[in-house]
């Protein structure tokens, strides 16, 4: 796919990456030439130097030829004008912009429509991630919530801990164990390395980093048989009121109570006008130990380092979680650094730019993709498509599953079967007139048939595998099976 | 030793490549059942197997190329697919010794077109094709064709690319993958290619000699399958040809390549550096012309101007055919015809020295300098176009006169020193460095490189390869910086 690029900061860079490990077509426009040289010289692709809304430097960056056009710039106004720019005079098919200011998000008509600013999709890296915080401060538990099929499903990343119920355990045994929770184990990963073919006969060890599937309303119990239940979050400290801090202080008023330590004053004042006056604002270092002690960090539920800065981050997490904290989260640009402290003293460490990066490969993927998550730190991936055409036209559609040709540790993990699909006027006129019957969560056996129309969740434990899992969803009208 | 291997499974890739274009001299021996024939069994043998035998015992140790490997990578393989490139010339004149015929191998694939060997003419049709052919491949560049066609280089295709492809600033590139940027390049390559043998054809020239002409003509070498040159033919038709495809072969290809794409030619007519190409060309062919009619070396201003443009083009652009004994002229003529070759070619050409961008680059940091002489506190960047040229490219282009400079001035004492007289010493090293070809006096245009010894013989050859891949991708293997963890 031919892709363009605006701006090559954090946002733009980590996309880039992402994206050009998959044989894409890359061209990346930015302000700074040296900021572009490094760049092409660590990623096979081409770097152009000048302002992105100008029409001439989109031209020279071959705009003309651009399947999708991602403008991720410093400032919204760049964004938003660069897409218009792609849209009315390059006609490029898909442009989505990376938008910061609320008040342009998805539901605005101005961003949306063709005669606005003619954006597909906002993307939006701090609400992001403040979604997938939220998630884990619902599921303590968890070290990565994903949701699949409108928020039925959901796929969790867990550690193991002996004491739970399944662990020390072979996955055959899971039905007699937990008989009234139906899940599915995708894969497990011990001492960060995959198990390859994973069979009845494996065991869970504690310790394992175990994904599993499960209908989003039985969670509880999938978590619960892996490990000791903690107790819900009622506590939370945030180190850092930036953008992250202050939209997850504002979601989550009055259900957590909340502190936020804050280094710079000017910024504390701000905070202090913007939430209610039970979220308490202090001003100083996120690493002050004094600070943390007067303010009963060893109570926490949960620490949040959120500043801009990595090692501050993992500073404050490690000193919070040696005072007491129960549970620490640090937020890490740099995925060397990522790398090196998850599963450590650090419960979990999030990548912002990589929580964004899912929501994009929805659209670089081929056939009807509708959402990706990309999996430890882009290893490994989990992709939710729709099943289009027949047993004569597609190599999914109409067989069991054990009859699908699946490439080497790919798992289909779980079936969301009722749910409208898109494009297909049928089927959405047919949901109306249902009315209530439910659209039903199917986790995958053996045995189980894949039906047309049907959202299959599918598990690859590498990414190279991505180009023979899109075949598998492909309708050619010559394929005879 | 580790960091070695994954550079050596690249090397037998390449080194594969290279055998399967040993199958059109060998395509050339079939049909024409030449006495050449059983020589290209052997090398496609030899050099098949050992590439596969590198390839496979060094695979396992496959990783990313870091930029170290490229200049490793490149030096080696333009320093071994000679050796495979001499070994058809060796096993069919099994009196030629392993200097002169790796010499002759370096000498095509750098696109110098020096030669040790005479009686070209009672060659078999084949072995002339591979001299030739080595001239086309080694014109666009060996491993911008194995980053054409080898699946097994990623980004570290874009190092070997830097590392091989001529010219000051290389950070611009064409297409988003590297890869398709060097299948870009070589399409255009060949459609002109294709272009000048046919007009070779219609110009009057055998079919076989069009395209060993075409070959040499492309890649601004000069090899050619007859020890008289273009004085063979002696036809005016030809002359106008050759003159036309070496002034495009002497201009940037990514210029052709952009223009492909957007269906326009005035993006290479607009260039800078085209222009000042075509401009330093025309004055030269022109004064020159005059100045041969004024001397009366020619009886009229029509012939001096028809071997004047022939004669310089050949040498400015460092192909180097010769149509006359230019060395005859007046002692002005051809020793200008030997500057000019030092800087006319443009980057990313095929052609060889400086590149017409450095002196311009020069002409316009020595115009500022002037300039801060008398205004101590000017502000003046160095501009290209409507650019400020980085202060790092303008001191890259420094370093490299220096050590162009000193190069020079140490070849030519090797020379000196092994007893070879001043003029031929000094035009030899300028004929190498610069891939030209021909010098004067005893390395002149009428006589060739077989009568230097054997010493002089591997001082040319290293200066060739030093010359074709810009200096610094070789001289940077001999600094201890390069070594060391």
């Amino acid at each position: 796919m031919n892709i363009l690029i605006l701006g090559a900061g954090r946002v733009g860079e980590s996309v880039a990456e992402s994206l050009a490990s998959e044989a894409n077509d890359i061209t990346v426009i930015d302000t700074d030439p040296a900021r572009l040289a490094t760049l092409q010289d660590r990623l096979d692709l081409r770097g152009v130097a000048g302002n992105g809304i100008q029409p001439s430097t989109l031209r020279e960056a071959g705009i003309e030829d651009a399947d999708l056009f991602i403008a991720c710039a410093s400032m919204d106004e760049t964004n938003l004008v660069a897409c218009k720019v792609a849209h009315q005079m390059f006609n490029v098919p898909t442009r989505i912009a990376r938008i910061r200011s609320p008040e342009f998000q998805h539901d605005s008509a101005l961003t949306t429509a063709r005669d606005g600013f003619a954006v597909d999709e906002v993307i939006c890296p701090e609400e992001s991630v403040t979604r997938t915080i939220r998630k884990l401060i619902e599921y303590p538990e968890a070290l990565q919530v994903l949701e699949f099929g409108e928020g039925l499903l959901s796929l969790v990343a867990v550690r193991a801990v002996a004491g739970g119920p399944l662990v020390q355990h072979a996955l055959a045994e899971i039905p007699q164990l937990v008989p009234s929770t139906d899940m599915r184990i995708v894969a497990i990963y011990r001492h960060d390395k995959p198990i390859h073919e994973l069979a009845g006969t494996t065991h869970i060890e504690p310790g394992d980093e175990v994904f599993v599937l499960a209908a989003t309303e039985r969670l509880r119990h999938v978590l619960g048989a892996l490990r000791k239940m903690d107790r819900p979050v009622k506590r939370l400290m945030i180190a850092g009121g930036g953008k992250v801090g202050l939209r997850l202080a504002r979601q989550l008023r009055g259900e957590v109570q909340m502190k936020i330590l804050e280094m710079n004053r000017a910024r504390c004042d701000y905070l202090a006008t913007q939430l209610p006056a039970d979220v308490l604002i202090l001003h100083g270092d996120s690493t002050d130990e004094e600070l943390m002690a007067d303010e009963n960090v060893q109570d926490m539920d949960m620490f949040l380092a959120l500043t801009s800065d990595d090692e501050d981050n993992i500073m404050a997490c490690l000193l919070a979680k040696r005072m007491g904290a129960r549970r620490v989260l640090a937020l890490i640009n740099r995925g060397a650094y990522a790398d090196l402290v998850q599963g450590t003293t650090i419960d979990i460490a999030l990548s912002p730019s990589h929580a964004v990066i899912g929501e994009l490969l929805a659209y670089v993927r081929r056939g009807d993709v509708e959402a990706v998550h990309s999996l430890r730190r882009g290893a490994a991936e989990a992709l939710e498509a729709i099943v289009r055409g027949d047993k004569g036209s597609c190599r999914m559609a109409g067989r069991r599953i054990d009859e699908v040709a699946l490439p080497r540790g790919v798992q289909i993990g779980a079936i969301v079967r009722g749910l409208p699909v898109p494009g297909d006027e049928d089927s959405l006129a047919l949901g109306d007139k249902r009315g209530d019957a439910r659209p039903e969560v199917i986790i995958a056996h053996h045995d189980t048939v894949v039906q047309t129309g049907d959202r299959v969740i599918v598990f690859m434990p590498s990414k190279k595998q991505v180009r023979e899992v899109e075949k598998l969803f492909q309708v050619s009208a010559t394929f005879l099976g | 030793m580790q960091s070695v291997l994954p550079v050596l499974a690249i090397l037998g890739g390449i080194l594969m490549v290279f055998a399967a274009t040993m199958l059109v001299p060998l395509a050339f021996a079939f049909l024409g059942n030449d006495a050449a024939l059983p020589a290209y069994d052997g090398a496609i043998l030899l050099t098949m197997g050992c590439g596969l035998a590198l390839f496979l015992t060094c695979r396992r140790f496959k990783r990313e190329l870091q930029p170290r490997d490229g200049f490793l990578l490149v030096s080696l393989v333009w320093s071994v697919l000679p050796a495979f490139g001499a070994l058809p010339l060796m096993f069919h004149m099994p009196g030629l010794s392993f200097t002169d015929a790796y010499f002759e191998a370096v000498s095509g694939l750098t696109t110098t077109g020096s030669t040790v060997l005479t009686g070209l003419d009672k060659l078999p049709l084949s072995i002339n094709v591979w001299r030739c052919f080595m001239v086309l491949i080694g014109g666009m560049g060996i491993l911008v064709l194995a980053v054409a066609i080898l699946p097994l280089l990623g980004v570290g295709g874009s190092q070997l690319f830097k590392a091989e492809t001529p010219g000051p600033m290389k950070d611009q590139k064409l297409t988003p993958r590297i890869a398709e940027t060097a299948r870009g390049l070589w399409v255009v390559y060949f459609a002109i290619a294709l272009a000048c043998f046919l007009a070779y054809r219609v110009a009057g020239m055998g079919w076989a000699d069009a395209f060993m002409h075409m070959c040499s003509t492309m890649g601004l070498g000069g090899f050619s399958s007859y020890d008289a040159s273009y004085a063979q033919f002696n036809s005016p038709a030809i002359e106008a040809v050759a003159v036309v495809f070496m002034l495009v072969a002497g201009v940037n290809f990514a210029l052709y390549f952009v223009a492909w794409k957007r269906r326009s030619a005035w993006g290479v007519l607009r260039d800078i550096e085209t222009r000042m190409f075509l401009l330093t060309m025309l004055l030269s062919v022109l004064g020159i012309a005059l100045f041969l009619t004024v001397h009366g070396v020619y009886p009229s201003f029509v012939e001096s101007l028809r071997h004047a443009a022939f004669n310089v083009v050949s040498i400015a652009t460092t192909t180097g055919f010769a149509s006359v004994d230019y060395a005859q002229w007046p002692v002005f003529a051809p020793v200008l015809m030997l500057f000019l070759c030092c800087f006319a070619t443009c980057a990313g050409s095929t052609g060889g020295g400086i590149k017409m961008i450095r002196a311009l680059l020069l002409v316009k940091g020595a115009r500022r300098e002037l300039k801060r002489i008398v205004h101590p506190r000017a502000v003046v960047p160095v501009t290209f176009g409507n650019a400020v040229v980085d202060a790092n490219v303008l001191q890259s282009v420094l370093a490299f006169m220096l050590i162009y400079g000193a190069v020079m001035i140490g070849a030519t004492m090797l020379l000196l020193f092994s007893g070879l007289d001043v003029i031929s010493a000094f035009t030899a090293v300028i004929a190498s460095i610069n891939n030209t070809g021909p010098g004067l006096g005893q390395v002149g245009p009428a006589s060739n490189y077989q009568g230097l010894t054997d010493f002089q013989t591997w001082v040319c050859t290293f200066t060739m390869l030093l010359g074709r891949l810009e200096l610094f991708s070789i001289l940077v293997l001999f600094t201890g910086s390069f070594w060391r963890k």
